[in-house]
């Protein structure tokens, strides 16, 4: 079975060593995890973790299993890259005398519809945000131009279908 | 607005008492209606044992030599009362000392609760002395586990621990307590946890593919059972029992599955896997339905997998929905607590019987009798075999006593030879095959059912890796009996050096003590037997002793255990030799 990208959702309580216990579960298995990233969600005092990861089919559908299984795991999903809506963002620091004398790097920031997030004297900070072969592309771009740094988000992804996690939990409310 | 992530039953009077902490801990575990635990003192966890002084009329604190051996005496404990075992134990090397018990118990789905003591709150990350972080160590090894820093949470997070442990497919829980939560005081009520949000013990029972389920086995021409611990684990044995009489299927077991049903029923056809019998591992890959009822298909069991059952439509009735297409593709899954999905399937199941297939199984066993089974309880020549003395047991016990094995060759040899009449009989390491386990978990299991025999069958290199616990016993003076088969070999490596290292026997051969000399040392009555003919008098006595009693029983140094399925071989390329 071929290998591709998975992202895997994971709606859980929000306490600690929650982050270890669903990392163990790749760890295990001997997968790297490509990003993952963790914020509140839609519902209050609910995490939702973004975690993706090159694997087979086969294979994520055992560790959404495994993720699921965990006592505070409120519910795990997978999905393809068809069936989310994705974005990353990006930050690039790069010197303000490059940036004012080269004409190419103002460019490259109209065409890829980036933002300038700070400048100073000695440095710009731009945003862009967006999927990852965009962020890649601007940074092969200024990259000649010597990068001061460089950092990218994991990524962040609702999906295209209704996810019935307060289902879930009212679910429970009513029943105790 | 505080969210409400579990339920608690509710108390009629709920009065509340101010206490401590540690006192709260105990409170908790006698709301548990726990008796017994296991443990070992120290340092951050002194309240809680200054609190098991003043509750020891209540509560049976034992002591025993190790931590390790204190989860696999509470794991004993378990296996054979079907309830909570509980271990304690200290900070840092204590913590550190549970790991192999509760990997033990996780693998094997044994419920288990441990308590650990914890440094005090404002020194945590500061590599004070006896600091370590068990929640880090211990988080890919068990079910659930909680650091508690305030004493006000103890009820709630013990509550909870213990509904843990116990409910859907069972398991270890570590609760980690600083030692200012343990010294702070606190309102003390009890409410038993009932539910917690994020956690479904019990999938919910679909009743189509249960529909389907019968309408395959009721249509099969050659279907076979194949059964685990789960049908213990679910209290069902005797429902189990009446599936298989009124369908008439053939049922084999996994190591873990033994003792859920006698072993001499007409219908039990012996054990699956890597040792297990001919025809079960054969007949796997013949049958038309392959029946799985609360086991997990371990590669122990399968063999190669590519080569698996692969003709078979496969039913499989299982707790944790992560067990299903886990390492078998399941066209049938019945998700569930086969207590309830074996009532639902008897009622549709059509009375039947399977005589020609049946007979295959049975044939199969005649081969295997004059091949191996023969020779192994009778043999003329040589040493005393290992059968030979699991034989004489049956012979005393007439399969009433329980059997805790140690892991290796006389593990296997006493899981195909044991007689078993009662459930929960067979304690033993499977998933796992921890090494050691064997004697703290007996004595566990004595205490867990003190009006059964309980025999601990060892190897000469397992009964080392725990041999502090003779202490135990002869503080506690609880009536184990002991039986180490020494071949002075690890006896199981030494067969896989002879079978597939050509014979290069490579740090396997052990230079013993004098066994019944530290038994002595002990003050436990012990007797060494190495004559086949005074065999059965040893044995009796052994197990007419009403105290502690050690045997040691020279047997033959390199016996191979067979039938062996190797690694990467299918099960139907068992091998008989």
């Amino acid at each position: 079975m071929e290998k591709k990208n998975f992202t895997v959702s994971v709606y859980t309580e929000n306490n600690i060593g929650l982050l270890s216990r669903i990392a163990a579960i790749f760890q295990k298995r001997h997968i790297n995890i490509e990003s993952i990233t963790a914020s509140r969600s839609e519902v209050n005092e609910v995490m939702r973790f973004i975690i993706v990861v090159q694997v087979t089919e086969d294979q994520v559908k055992k560790i959404v299993g495994q993720i699921e299984k965990q006592i505070e795991v409120i519910k795990a999903f997978y999905h393809t890259d068809e069936e989310m809506i994705y974005q990353e963002t990006a930050l690039y620091k790069i010197n303000s005398a490059d940036f004012v004398e080269d004409l190419n790097i103002q460019d490259f920031i109209k065409e890829s519809n980036a933002r300038i997030v700070t400048v100073t004297p000695k440095f710009f900070v731009i945003e862009k945000t967006g999927k990852r072969h965009e962020t890649d592309s601007l940074y092969e771009k200024l990259k000649p131009y010597g990068l001061m740094q460089f950092v990218r988000s994991g990524t962040i992804a609702v999906t295209k279908n209704e996810m019935p996690i307060s289902n879930i939990l009212e679910q429970f409310d009513t029943t105790n | 607005m505080e969210v409400k992530t579990a339920s608690f039953e509710k108390v009629s009077s709920p009065k509340k008492t101010t206490v401590s902490g540690a006192e709260a801990v105990i409170k908790c575990l006698l709301e548990e209606g726990v008796d017994t635990l296991y443990g070992y003192p120290g340092g951050a966890i002194m309240p809680v044992y200054d609190e098991l002084y003043k509750y020891q009329t209540q509560i049976h604190h034992v002591l025993t030599r190790h931590e390790q051996g204190a989860t696999h005496a509470a794991q004993g404990y378990a296996r054979v009362s079907g309830k909570v075992g509980v271990a304690m134990a200290t900070s840092g090397p204590g913590a550190t000392n549970l790991v192999t018990g509760i990997a033990d118990a996780q693998i094997d789905s044994t419920p288990m609760v441990c308590i650990t003591g914890q440094v005090g709150s404002h020194l945590l990350g500061s590599d004070a002395f006896q600091e370590t972080d068990i929640i880090g160590i211990s988080t890919p090894i068990t079910k659930w586990n909680y650091q508690i820093t305030k004493a006000e949470e103890i009820p709630e997070i013990l509550a909870k621990a213990f509904f843990i442990a116990r409910s859907g497919r069972p398991g270890p829980v570590l609760i980690d307590i600083t030692k200012d939560a343990q010294f702070a005081t606190l309102d003390f009520s009890y409410k038993k946890c009932s539910g917690i949000r994020s956690y479904k013990p019990k999938p919910e029972i679909n009743l189509v593919e249960v529909e389907k389920a019968a309408e395959a086995i009721n249509n099969a021409k050659k279907p076979m059972i194949v059964f685990g611990q789960g049908v213990i684990l679910g209290g069902a044995e005797e429902l189990f029992k009446q599936v298989v009489e009124k369908s008439g299927i053939p049922a084999a077991w996994t190591i873990l599955g033994l003792s859920a049903m006698p072993t001499d029923h007409p219908l039990n056809v012996g054990m699956v896997g890597m040792h297990g019998n001919y025809g079960p591992n054969v007949l796997t890959n013949e049958c038309d339905v392959l029946i799985a009822i609360g086991m997990r298909f371990d590669d122990r069991v399968t063999g190669n997998l590519e080569k698996y059952a692969k003709q078979a439509k496969v039913i499989h009735f299982e707790i944790d929905p992560a067990e299903i297409n886990k390492n078998v593709h399941a066209d049938i899954p019945v998700l569930g607590n086969v207590n309830e999905t074996l009532k639902i399937l008897l009622e549709l199941l059509k009375p039947n019987k399977h005589e020609a297939w049946h007979q295959k199984f049975k044939d199969y066993y005649q081969i295997e009798f004059d091949k191996i089974i023969k020779n192994d309880l009778n043999a003329q020549r040589g040493k005393i075999g290992m059968a030979e003395v699991i034989d004489e047991i049956n012979k005393c016990s007439k399969g009433d006593a329980v059997i805790v094995s140690d892991v290796g060759q006389h593990q296997m040899v006493a899981c195909r030879y044991s007689k078993f009449n009662q459930t929960r009989s067979n304690v033993t390491s499977g998933g796992l095959g921890t090494m050691g386990f064997a004697l703290p978990a007996a004595i566990g299991a004595k205490m867990g059912a003190p009006d059964r025999d309980v025999v601990a069958v060892i190897g000469d290199g397992g009964y080392q890796m725990t041999i502090q616990e003779l202490g135990t016993i002869f503080q506690t003076k609880v009536p184990v009996k002991i039986v180490v088969l020494n071949n002075d070999f690890l006896g199981m490596v030494r067969q896989w050096q002879q079978l597939f290292f050509e014979k290069r026997y490579a740090s396997t051969e052990m230079i013993n003590p004098d066994f019944i000399t530290i038994a002595k040392g002990y003050h436990i009555k012990a007797k060494q037997v190495s004559k086949r003919e005074n065999l059965k008098e040893a044995v009796t006595e052994m197990m007419e002793s009403r105290e502690a009693y050690f045997l040691e029983v020279k047997v033959e140094q390199e016996e191979n255990v067979f039938p062996m399925v190797p690694t990467g071989a299918s099960v139907s390329e068992i091998r008989l030799e």
